[in-house]
């Protein structure tokens, strides 16, 4: 059968399950874009290419399969190199297919030219610059292999205009076609059983163990086996940004989020171990403070996917290459065996003192902010509170980045994993929109809401038109408090209170308006007491998008907080503390 | 030229041999702001690989990370860093020198001591080409110095593990790409 190069590509796409691309066509990609009208691969046609990137990423978030965005040349590659980078910092599938200009053109500064490949090899996992139509069929099925196997990642194809009109003999490679065409690539899965024995005994002797668990938890679709390993050791989990929802917030032995806007548990429960298990997590700056302060007692297990990430940040005592869910699974097995014959002579601590001491930190120092019911003074939390309330518990939220972001991890109670949809690694303000729009194209039967800061909605609302036009009903909740919060916080803790170019004002845009003005319905809350009835009118609205103006206190701020470069142990439990006692 | 490295490194890459790998690997240490010493590549006896030898002038702790990072290419199919001390290595040098009646045979004469070739002949001046252990390249381009050099042209060294008595200590980076 002969295709062109455009046909041959979407048969690869139906081919490899693809159900919904994000994308935006122009010059160098329409050959690609005629096949797409009697393609079953449902396209959402975006305002802006970085949309397309970020809702691709909120589909796979979701769903956990890799998610299409597809782009044309020059500007629209460069637009989409955002979300690319989001994408490889979070270890997010993703197949981007950008169109390049003829390859006779290709290096003579063409219209809409640019060296796509060259601009995104830092930022993808491998890419491609597709030279014969006959590779495309190949080349789709090594990006889908590769973007979601291993650790998985964003992967790019660029083709140029010449190779989507030539002809080609259409075939569909085999598993064994990719594997020999990629002799370099060989992910490890299983974990090295000498190894896992050692962590094993570790685990079995350790007298203040914190189980690490971080977004490779989630990728490695391997919670369920974490909550065996709980079951199993009776060891309390930290779950970091990324990793929020893989085990739940209700658990007794989950302490939630650690970090630089962590709770004093969390934290402290890293900082006093004698033992971390890091499962799928990377010890990022963000997680460790200073890090040669860092849970200075602790012996490390470390367990990865990716061999660069073992001894990266963190010299582990005991490395483990593999997949979270195997390496779990066979942690289970080598424990239990230790309860037999090979376990004989352990010396096994009693635990109830450290998981004590936890208990006293979580009751003592939990999270706080006052929210007075007769003020008109809207708390951020307050929102997060009455919204995780009023919603269904397998609500899915997406957040931007900043105050709102920090807030909304702190306070939701994440049950189930899937559920939170944010940008860790790459801080991308302007996230929320888009990733929400993706999160509910993959997963229609469930609330989806977006927690949003002000700055960021004003950089992707226009979104909100690809929702209202598709019919894709998110909520959005945007934290107005009239500035770059997270900025304005730094600048009045550590510059000073000298306030550098944060304003953004409350009401410019009418934020109302805007909504209205692309197809959502606009609400405003300006007191607590308006707060529950806008959410409650807000979930009954499943024909369109909603956007919620939510006016929060300005000068509310993150707590508790380590300040960059400083240890995890001068945590900063609130204002009196980090105010200098005002 | 520039002094030998104090702690050079060479590493060698086994990559397939396509358009735009050397650019992802050169990316890795260029990012990283580490510079390149020197840098050969070239296909091997199979020709869908080639071999790029890789002289880095770094700690120890980065280059671990790095030939991790290397290893996360999907180009990339082996890496082995070479213990100097126990590979062994090869370069070759063309130079072109200024010579005239009195001192043309004494640069033949230190071409041959050097075992290498004279490659070209002109009234004025010689192009010589001399290959072997970088160290003794070095002695010779210091020893052309004072004949006057036209120009002078280096390949970076190729090296492979020595075979020699004890298995090659052939340290390939644990673990595999994910």
């Amino acid at each position: 059968m002969k295709l062109t190069g455009a046909q041959a590509l979407i048969k690869s796409l139906e081919a490899e399950g693809v159900e919904v691309m994000f994308g935006l066509p122009g010059g160098a990609i329409l050959p690609v874009y005629d096949p797409i009208i009697d393609s079953t691969i449902r396209h959402i046609l975006v305002r802006h290419e970085q949309g397309a990137g970020h809702m691709a990423e909120g589909y796979a978030q979701v769903t956990g399969r890799p998610g299409v965005a597809i782009v044309t040349s020059g500007p629209a590659a460069t637009n989409i190199v955002t979300p690319l980078c989001d994408a490889y910092m979070d270890s997010i599938p993703m197949v981007c297919i950008t169109g390049q200009v003829p390859s006779t053109a290709i290096g003579t500064d063409a219209f809409q030219e640019c060296d796509t490949t060259g601009i995104t090899m830092s930022v993808t996992k491998h890419n491609w610059l597709v030279t014969e139509a006959a590779d495309i069929p190949l080349v789709v099925r090594e990006a889908f292999h590769l973007a979601s196997s291993g650790r998985p990642g964003p992967v790019l194809v660029d083709v140029p205009k010449d190779v989507s009109n030539q002809l080609m003999d259409w075939y569909w490679p085999t598993d064994a076609d990719v594997e020999a065409d990629l002799p370099g690539y060989r992910p490890t899965t299983r974990g090295n059983g000498r190894m896992i024995r050692e962590a094993a005994r570790l685990i079995a002797t350790a007298e203040r163990p914190v189980i690490y668990a971080g977004g490779g938890i989630l990728k490695a679709r391997a919670s369920e086996v974490l909550g065996e390993l709980v079951a199993l050791t009776g060891i309390p989990v930290v779950t970091t940004l990324m990793a929020r929802g893989c085990f739940p917030d209700s658990h007794e032995l989950c302490l939630g989020m650690p970090g630089m806007h962590g709770n004093y548990t969390a934290v402290t429960a890293m900082q006093k171990a004698d033992l971390l298990i890091a499962l799928g997590s990377r010890f990022d700056d963000r997680v460790t403070g200073k890090v040669s302060a860092f849970a200075p007692e602790a012996k490390v297990v470390h367990v990865d996917i990716d061999p660069a990430e073992l001894g990266k940040v963190r010299r582990p005592d005991v490395p483990i290459v593999g997949d979270c869910r195997l390496v779990i699974e066979e942690l289970c097995g080598a424990l239990r065996a230790l309860d037999g014959a090979a376990g004989e002579g352990l010396v096994r601590p009693d635990r109830s003192p450290w998981l004590a001491r936890i208990k006293s930190w979580q009751k003592e120092f939990p999270l706080r902010y006052e929210q007075d019911r007769d003020s008109s003074v809207l708390k951020p939390q307050f929102v997060i509170e009455t919204l995780r309330d009023n919603t269904p518990e397998d609500t899915i939220v997406a957040s931007g980045v900043g105050q709102h972001q920090m807030f909304a991890s702190q306070y939701w109670r994440f049950e189930h994993p899937y559920t939170w949809v944010n940008s860790g690694g790459l801080g991308t303000m302007g996230f929320a929109v888009p990733a929400a729009i993706g999160a509910k194209v993959g997963r229609p039967d469930r609330m989806v809401w977006a927690v949003d800061g002000d700055g960021c909605f004003q950089m992707t609302a226009q979104e909100l038109v690809t929702a209202s036009s598709e019919r894709i009903p998110v909520k959005v909740a945007i934290l107005n408090n009239a500035y770059l919060g997270m900025v304005r916080q730094w600048q009045e803790l550590f510059y000073e209170e000298r306030y550098s170019e944060v304003y953004l004002s409350p009401d410019l845009p009418d934020y109302v308006k805007w909504a209205e003005a692309m197809g959502c319905v606009g609400l405003r809350v300006e007191s607590p007491e308006e707060v529950l009835p806008a959410i409650e009118k807000a979930n009954q609205i499943d024909d369109r998008p909603v956007v919620i103006d939510f006016r929060t206190d300005s000068r509310e701020k993150v707590y508790p907080m380590v300040a960059a470069g400083t240890s995890n142990d001068e945590i900063i439990l609130g204002p009196s503390q980090g105010e200098g006692g005002r | 030229m520039s002094p030998e490295p104090i702690r050079h490194h060479i590493v060698s890459v086994l990559v397939e041999n396509k358009a735009g790998v050397l650019a992802r690997v050169a990316g890795l240490f260029s990012r990283r702001g580490y510079n390149i010493y020197s840098l050969a590549v070239a296909p091997t006896d199979d020709e869908r690989f080639s071999r790029i030898t890789i002289v880095v002038d770094v700690e120890s702790a980065p280059l671990e990370q790095i030939t991790k990072q290397l290893f996360k290419l999907i180009n990339v199919v082996k890496i082995s860093e070479l213990d100097p001390a126990r590979s062994t290595e090869m370069e070759l040098l063309l130079a072109t020198v200024w010579v005239d009646a009195g001192s043309r045979s004494q640069v033949i004469e230190l071409v041959g001591i050097f075992e290498g070739r004279i490659v070209d002949v002109s009234p004025g001046a010689l192009t010589v080409a001399v290959a072997g252990d970088p160290a003794r390249v070095d002695d010779f381009e210091e020893l052309m110095r004072p004949y006057g050099i036209v120009e002078l042209q280096r390949t970076g060294r190729v090296a492979l593990p020595r075979l020699d008595r004890q298995p090659p200590r052939l340290r390939s980076v644990s673990g595999r790409a994910s």
